[in-house]
């Protein structure tokens, strides 16, 4: 499917999410961490490690990484992936900025909705 | 057989280095005796301006230390000034009396600082700056604070001028002459040194000729008058003019004496048993200034002791300013004359300066400002008299622009020949320097100091240094000996913080550029690091970076494993009541919070709180008086405490009313670690203040403060600080010795482990032995404490930082199909 056609969901204003910082979005699913970094750049990731289920939304953003608050592994916002020596990876959802409001695909929502 | 006597009138850098050349050489020649006029071993002059600056101690630079002098068999008499030398008799003889016979004699007693004969010179506040006494003055004064009126830019002008600024003075600096260093540096060059001073603070006021000093109605400097009348309000004055070689004892012995001592190229005066060496000597009609000529004479000297012909035929000086964040190197002689011609290139933008004074295409005299990694390329070329007609086009933009393409740093040092010098302090050329390396199988930075000598004065060369260990050794190089702060940077924490005072960084952004870290933005380990650094360094200026914290931190409660929160609210010295009780009853019912526990700090924890009910939990807490614990903080936790005389029958003074105090006038403040504390009232210890950051026992006397303890990850017993009479002492003992763990532990680093890595003795002598530096450690604490005493959740219920505890939206089911 290509990104042009896909259903975006409105969760809020950018200037909502401290820059290196994260906001979570309730799903009936679960948590979705929402992340702006220094640049203004979104992702969003599965608000849960793989590690022991840490919020990942309440980790240190730095770069396009966030480390995780429990036991410190550290993740790529964009791919989901654990960097260094560690092995996991978190479901990403396409997220986009769009008039200063965030966006995130629906269908990955709906993906996330299932387990 | 007896061995002839060598006597040496002044311990200071020159005569240390002659007898390092003589035992190197030729050990057992000599028996010898110094006599010293300042009470102490020899230590490093230059580094006296990184002493006053705070970036190092008295430990750190001295250069042979009592052990020394026992290893050699040398007789130190300290505090003993020579007062007469009896030529017939051969002996000398000192003001306190003692006396010694010699076959040999050295005079090295130094130069004095210039006092400029003003009104008032003899007042009370009046310094100079020559010897460690001036600088204890200096940092006396500093404590103090007030304004230092510093006269004279030349070199010592301007460090003694940095120094006190970073010691927390406000500081004027007056220079009779229009640009400062006008010897060294042209109009131009001297502004721009000159606004760096201004941008750090410092009054710079040129043409300024001091008139007189004023009194302040008590004996004590008060102002310094101007010429033209302008007073400056003054709470010292450091004269730094220029020096004068010490001859008076030599004049008096009826040696040859014209400005200085004067001297043959064999290092004799006019008496053939009598040598004179360092700054107080004529040599061929010049007197130095400087260590590097010192120990070019030091080393002919201990050749000729020992019944060799060397002889001494002058030098030529380079110098760098030693104020840390500016670069300035100058060598060589900068008169101007009609057979001179100059090379100059300046870029204001980047503040960089240099000037090449050519003399029949040769370098006469080299000035780099803003960027000096060329200095001692220029200067071998200049002392090598080497033709520069060839290079001349390219000549200033520096040896990687001779041929070709801009080489890297190393590949600069590669090119340099063996003979080039590297340490001018030292005079230690390369090759000298890799050989020892390879002989030795030297590795370490200290090794090559050790060994070499080379940057182990002022320092300034370390980087050239290191870059040939690196050549040298390639991989085998680990300059790791200091651990870098993370991986986004090679400096190591103290580096980092003494960067940030003395640069004066004021922003995580702005370390992160100027001390050119690696990653963009940093990461986990050094955004909270420099968080704190920052909010220790400058509590009133600096805004605390929230998104450099962690979670624990930001959200001021502790993270759980399975994402809740838990919640500590202080109670004071460990005391409680029903009220307090009741209201956490209250709230543990109204918000169905799982689990109640007593702590291991004599308090209360709610365990499993929704993120979202934190504020809530808090506004309750809060009408009932409680404010946060800090149970998730790098800042001070709890102070346990014992009922002592309240009522224990064993109890010797009030543990529990110290405890409550010491809680309460130091919560809310950040260290590098976190910070527990207890107070316990007699020696049974019932509150384990053996194990604490910081712990006191009472005693019949008084109060028994101990720190360094440690009872977590390891267990370590305290060290005791001191016995102190009165609650007030032990009040500032405590917060001084915290603030000082404040000031110089790295991030992460508990007091017992900051204690060991700066020595036990060291904290007592700043704190316990030194009543001017305990009160300044506990001053700057209250200031902070104006900023930092907050109560974190009560700001949260009156709606600081909302977004953290809410959600950002609830999402559907139907949205999100
Ligand atoms: C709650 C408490 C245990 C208890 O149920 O009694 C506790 C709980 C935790 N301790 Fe502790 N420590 C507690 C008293 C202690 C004590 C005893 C004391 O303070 O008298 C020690 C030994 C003394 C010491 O600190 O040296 C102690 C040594 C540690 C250490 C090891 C520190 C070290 O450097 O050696 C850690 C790990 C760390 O800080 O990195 C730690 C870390 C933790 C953390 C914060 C673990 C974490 O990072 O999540 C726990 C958080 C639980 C929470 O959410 O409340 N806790 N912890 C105690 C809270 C005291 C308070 O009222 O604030
Ligand atoms: C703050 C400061 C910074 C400096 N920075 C630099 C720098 O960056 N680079 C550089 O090259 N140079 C620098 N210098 C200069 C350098 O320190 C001196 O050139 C060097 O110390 C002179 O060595 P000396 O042995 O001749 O004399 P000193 O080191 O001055 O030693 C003379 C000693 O003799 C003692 N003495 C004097 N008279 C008697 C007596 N009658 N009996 C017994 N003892 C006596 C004195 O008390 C003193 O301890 C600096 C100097 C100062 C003060
Ligand atoms: S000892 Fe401290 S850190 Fe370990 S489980 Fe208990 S509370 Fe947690
Ligand atoms: S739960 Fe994230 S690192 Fe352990």
């Amino acid at each position: 499917m290509n990104a042009e056609n896909r259903n975006w969901v409105a969760v809020g204003a950018l200037d909502d999410i401290p820059r290196q910082g994260a906001r979570v979005v309730k799903t009936l699913a679960g948590c979705i961490a929402v992340f702006r970094t220094a640049d203004d750049e979104v992702y969003a990731l599965d608000d849960r490690c793989p590690h022991k289920g840490g919020p990942l939304s309440q980790g240190i953003v730095h770069g396009a990484s966030v480390t995780c608050p429990l036991h410190n592994w550290v993740f790529d916002l964009a791919t989901g992936l654990a960097r260094g020596a560690d092995e996991g990876s978190v479901a990403v959802t396409a997220a986009k900025v769009e008039g200063g409001q965030v966006l995130l695909a629906a269908d990955d929502l709906a993906r996330a909705a299932r387990p | 057989m007896t061995k002839p006597k060598l006597v040496i009138v002044g311990n200071g850098m020159a005569p240390g280095r002659m007898l390092e050349f003589l035992f190197d050489n030729s050990p057992d020649t000599f028996d010898v005796t110094i006599f010293n006029a300042e009470p102490r071993v020899n230590y490093n002059r230059l580094m006296l301006s990184p002493v006053l600056s705070g970036e190092k101690c008295y430990d750190d630079i001295i250069t042979h230390g009592n052990d020394w002098y026992a290893q050699h068999n040398v007789t130190l008499h300290k505090g003993a000034k020579v007062s007469m030398i009896d030529r017939a008799a051969k002996t000398v003889t000192s003001e306190n009396g003692l006396t010694a016979a010699y076959d040999k004699l050295v005079v090295a007693t130094g130069s004095n600082p210039f006092i400029i004969p003003l009104p008032g010179k003899e007042l009370d506040g009046v310094l100079t700056y020559r010897d460690l006494e001036d600088v204890e003055k200096m940092l006396d004064a500093a404590q103090r604070g007030g304004r230092a009126v510093v006269i004279g830019g030349g070199l010592l002008g301007l460090e003694a001028a940095a120094g006190l600024k970073m010691q927390g003075m406000d500081v004027t600096l007056l220079h009779l002459m229009p640009t400062l260093m006008e010897r060294q540096l042209d109009p131009a060059a001297g502004h721009l040194l000159a606004e760096e001073f201004k941008r750090r603070g410092i009054d710079v006021l040129l043409k300024a000729n001091s008139h007189e000093i004023l009194d302040d109605g008590t004996g004590r400097v008060g102002a310094v008058r101007l010429d033209d009348g302008t007073k400056i309000t003054a709470n010292i004055v450091v004269m730094a003019v220029g020096i004068r070689p010490a001859t008076t004892l030599a004049q008096a012995t009826g040696l040859e004496v014209n400005r200085g001592i004067v001297v043959g190229d064999d290092m004799r005066t006019s008496d053939p048993d009598i040598f004179a060496l360092g700054e107080c000597v004529e040599h061929r009609g010049t007197c130095y200034g400087l260590v590097a000529p010192l120990y070019d004479m030091a080393e002919v000297l201990a050749d000729n002791l020992a019944g060799g012909h060397s002889a001494y035929t002058g030098s030529i000086t380079a110098t760098k300013l030693k104020v840390t964040g500016v670069d300035l190197y100058s060598a060589g002689d900068f008169a101007e004359g009609d057979d001179r011609e100059e090379i100059v290139l300046r870029d204001a933008a980047a503040g960089v300066y240099k000037r090449l004074v050519l003399k029949e295409d040769r370098i006469v005299g080299a000035v780099l400002y803003g960027e000096t990694a060329d200095g001692p390329w220029f200067f071998d070329l200049l002392k090598k008299r080497a033709d520069v007609s060839e290079m001349r086009d390219t000549l200033i933009f520096g040896q990687a622009y001779q041929g070709g393409a801009p080489l890297d740093p190393t590949a600069a040092v590669a090119a340099l020949p063996d003979d080039a010098e590297i340490c001018g302090c030292n005079g230690v050329c390369k090759g000298k320097i890799t050989k020892t390396i390879t002989e030795k199988g030297l590795t370490s930075l200290d090794g090559v100091r050790a060994h070499t000598k080379a940057s182990a004065s002022c320092g300034t060369c370390t980087g050239l240094v290191e870059q040939l260990m690196q050549l040298t050794l390639g991989d085998a190089y680990n300059p790791a000996a200091v651990q870098p702060m993370c991986g986004c940077t090679q400096l190591g924490h103290d580096d980092v913080r003494r960067l940030i005072k003395s640069k004066g960084l004021k922003t995580i952004p702005d370390v992160m550029q100027q001390l050119e870290w690696s990653s963009s933005g940093g990461c986990a380990k050094c955004r909270p690091a420099l968080n704190y650094y920052l909010v220790s360094d400058w509590p009133d200026e600096y805004a605390d970076d929230y998104q450099s914290r962690f979670i624990n931190e930001r959200a001021h409660a502790n993270i759980q494993k399975d994402g809740t929160y838990s919640v500590v609210p202080r109670m004071w010295g460990g005391m409680t009541s029903s009220t307090e009780l009741r209201a956490i009853a209250d709230v543990v019912d109204k918000f169905e919070i799982p689990a109640v526990k007593v702590t291991g700090g004599q308090r209360i924890d709610m365990l499993g709180i929704r993120k979202e009910d934190l504020p809530a939990v808090w506004a309750d807490l809060g009408k009932a008086g409680f404010v946060s614990g800090h149970a998730y903080a790098k800042g001070l936790r709890t102070v346990k405490t014992c009922v002592g005389t309240n009522w224990c029958r064993f109890g010797t003074q009030d543990s529990t009313g110290l405890g409550v105090r010491i809680e309460k006038f130091m919560w809310g403040s950040w260290t590098p670690a976190k910070v527990k504390m207890a107070v316990s009232g007699c020696p049974r210890n019932c509150a384990e203040a053996t194990c604490k950051d910081v712990g006191v026992v009472c005693v019949d006397g008084g109060f028994e403060i101990h720190f360094a303890g440690a009872a977590g990850l390891d267990i370590k017993g305290t060290e005791v600080l001191g016995l102190v009479k009165t609650e007030d002492e032990a009040l500032e003992h405590i917060v001084a010795v915290v603030q000082m763990y404040r000031e110089q532990g790295h991030y992460l680093e508990r007091i017992y482990k900051w204690a060991r890595r700066i020595g036990y003795d060291e904290v007592r002598r700043q704190i316990v032995d030194d009543a001017g530096r305990r009160a300044a450690y506990f001053d700057r604490f209250v200031f902070s404490q104006k900023f930092a005493q907050v109560d974190p959740w009560s700001e949260r219920v009156s709606g600081k930082d909302k977004h953290e505890f809410n959600p950002l939206a609830i999402v559907s089911a139907e949205a999100a199909e």
